[in-house]
């Protein structure tokens, strides 16, 4: 994944990608796919410094600044599938990318894949708390 | 058989799409074509079109602050909400109207007995019991009175199957033991606890029970006096009433040595900057302008309830559950948790491989609303070693065809996890 890509670039690439698909089964299904291809976690790495607090499943997501390029990598996990493949989406638009544009990045991408209209904003599924947990995390490494 | 001579469960007395069509949030679509099936009454439950149609006419016609005004529009408001209580009362078969005391749900009932009653008879070194299956709102205000008063909390555990292990109760019952505070029905796993027993024997050794009835007012009938409860506590949204009311029902001695919950107008007697005196039962614990429409509407919803065959719908309700548990406990990888002989309404389930986020998010696009989660019983679910349950709750509305599409919503949960 090459880092001239902006964030705003790999969310429209995200939403044409469901756009493809013309049932919530088959977007579901996709969501689920992207989770599997997740960077995973080792279990050591799943810790109270990862967890992210706020969600019906059990999520993790690790960031990490690399020091010479100035841009933030991620990994993370989920025991539930669906919560899994949302960490895959903000992963992969987050993935190094500077800090900067981390905390400043807009996730409204997510209302408009097709799963739920209100996506971003429901409580349950831990994509606010993933959210803030990154946006956090990058603003702790903005220099 | 003709039905009349032998009615049967589930066809005869209680017709089941008939009370249907009295609930009109349960007729629409969620997502396109997917119509509604509603198995999220232990949160809660729809409102039937008197309920709705009772706020509406106080709002349009009978507005106007209680107690106060020598208006007529002010008298007539006080009449209502006034009569409202008297409904509850019947509801409960309380001995008076003034022992019902118009909260906003079970969770401010709670902390009202925990916060006044809680106050006169727990003590430093003394002990409140609970149980291994109470919700959230009856663990924490006892809590939060233990560490002001120096008292701790005790916990009468659960079986496998989801009973309270009634046979270690006389030996939990210590003489530190100050109050009891227990659910009549279990949230999570739909357990009658065995209410009469428990609290004879609490009241043997001189020790009080708060009754914790938000699951069970909307499923069984319920008699205070017959129960001996100290203290019985419910929410109107669980059962056809308006969110934002509820009812804290105690036995009059208790009431009368209470000190008042808030502060307020509508407490009072005598105001003056030396001293006040409060207004007796139940306005003492009822300060400021209380919520009259949902009160009002509420006294709608127990009237509801009352003019129900109970029987009828109980043995609907009885059916309804016994069936979806043979169901579910068919579909491959499924377990159910909470498999006391004496339930109600609540059927909460796991699947081995699946998580419960991910079922209840796909059974929500089929148009099936369950509830996912550990709702507000973490100590029983750790208790289980689970993170959360699937949870289909019933009401007297539901039928076998919402039952039939929660079986086919688990299909696709499994045909897109298994």
């Amino acid at each position: 994944m090459s880092t001239s890509n902006t964030v705003s670039d790999r969310a429209e690439q995200i939403v044409d990608e469901f756009s493809l698909f013309d049932d919530w089964m088959s977007r579901y299904e996709y969501l689920i796919e992207l989770g599997d291809d997740i960077p995973l976690l080792d279990e050591e790495q799943k810790t109270d410094d990862t967890y992210i607090h706020g969600c019906q499943s059990d999520v993790w997501i690790q960031s990490e600044l690399d020091e010479d390029d100035r841009v933030l990598h991620f990994q993370g996990d989920s025991n539930a599938k669906i919560t899994k493949g949302l960490a895959a989406l903000i992963i992969r638009v987050l993935d190094e990318q500077p800090p900067d544009a981390v905390a400043n990045a807009d996730f409204d991408f997510l209302d408009d894949i097709g799963l739920h209209d209100h996506l971003s904003s429901q409580r349950n599924n831990g994509l606010k708390a993933m959210i803030e947990a990154v946006r956090e995390r990058a603003q702790a490494n903005r220099n | 058989m003709p039905a009349t001579t032998h009615p049967t469960p589930d066809t005869a007395s209680f017709d089941a799409d008939a009370f249907r069509a009295d609930f009109p949030a349960l007729a629409q679509d969620v997502y396109e074509d997917t119509p509604l099936a509603y198995l999220d009454n232990a949160a809660t439950s729809q409102k039937p079109t008197p309920v709705i149609e009772r706020l509406d006419r106080f709002y349009r016609k009978e507005n106007s602050n209680v107690h106060r005004g020598v208006h007529r529009l002010s008298q007539d408001a006080t009449e209502e909400y006034e009569e409202a209580r008297a409904s509850l009362s019947h509801f409960l078969n309380a001995p008076h109207p003034d022992q019902i005391i118009f909260t906003r749900g079970t969770t401010e009932g709670l902390n009202l007995i925990s916060s006044t009653f809680g106050q006169m008879v727990v003590g430093e070194g003394d002990e409140i019991l609970l149980t291994e299956m109470e919700h959230h709102s009856n663990i924490v205000p006892w809590q939060m009175l233990a560490e002001q008063v120096g008292a701790s909390i005790e916990v009468l555990p659960v079986t496998d199957r989801g009973e309270l292990r009634m046979d270690l109760l006389p030996a939990m019952l210590t003489d530190d033991t100050a109050l009891v505070a227990v659910s009549h029905v279990s949230n999570t796993l739909g357990t009658i606890n065995p209410m009469e027993a428990l609290i004879d024997e609490a009241h043997a050794e001189g020790v009080p029970v708060v009754v914790d009835g938000a699951q069970s007012a909307p499923h069984l009938p319920v008699d205070v006096q017959a129960l001996d409860a100290d203290f019985y506590v419910f929410s109107g949204h669980k059962m056809f009433g308006p969110t934002g009311i509820g009812v804290c029902y105690g036995k009059r001695e208790h009431l009368e040595a209470m000190p008042p919950y808030q502060g307020g107008g509508d407490m009072i007697d005598q105001v003056s900057f030396e001293k006040t005196t409060y207004d007796g039962l139940p306005h003492k614990f009822e300060a400021g302008t209380p919520n009259i429409a949902d009160a009002v509407a509420l006294g709608t919803a127990a009237e509801y309830m009352m003019a129900l065959d109970w029987d009828a719908v109980q043995a609907h309700e009885d059916a309804l559950l016994e069936y979806a548990t043979e169901q579910v406990d068919a579909v491959e990888g499924t377990r159910v948790i909470g498999t006391a002989p004496d339930k109600t309404s609540v059927l909460s389930f796991v699947f081995d491989d699946i998580h419960p986020y991910d079922a209840g998010t796909v059974l929500d696009r089929e148009g099936v609303a369950v509830r996912t989660g550990h709702h507000c019983t973490q100590p029983l679910l750790s208790r289980y070693g689970l993170p959360g349950t699937i949870r289909a709750s019933f009401a007297a509305y539901n039928t076998r065809t919402d039952v039939d599409r929660l079986l086919q919503g688990l299909e696709k949960v499994q045909r897109m996890f298994g």
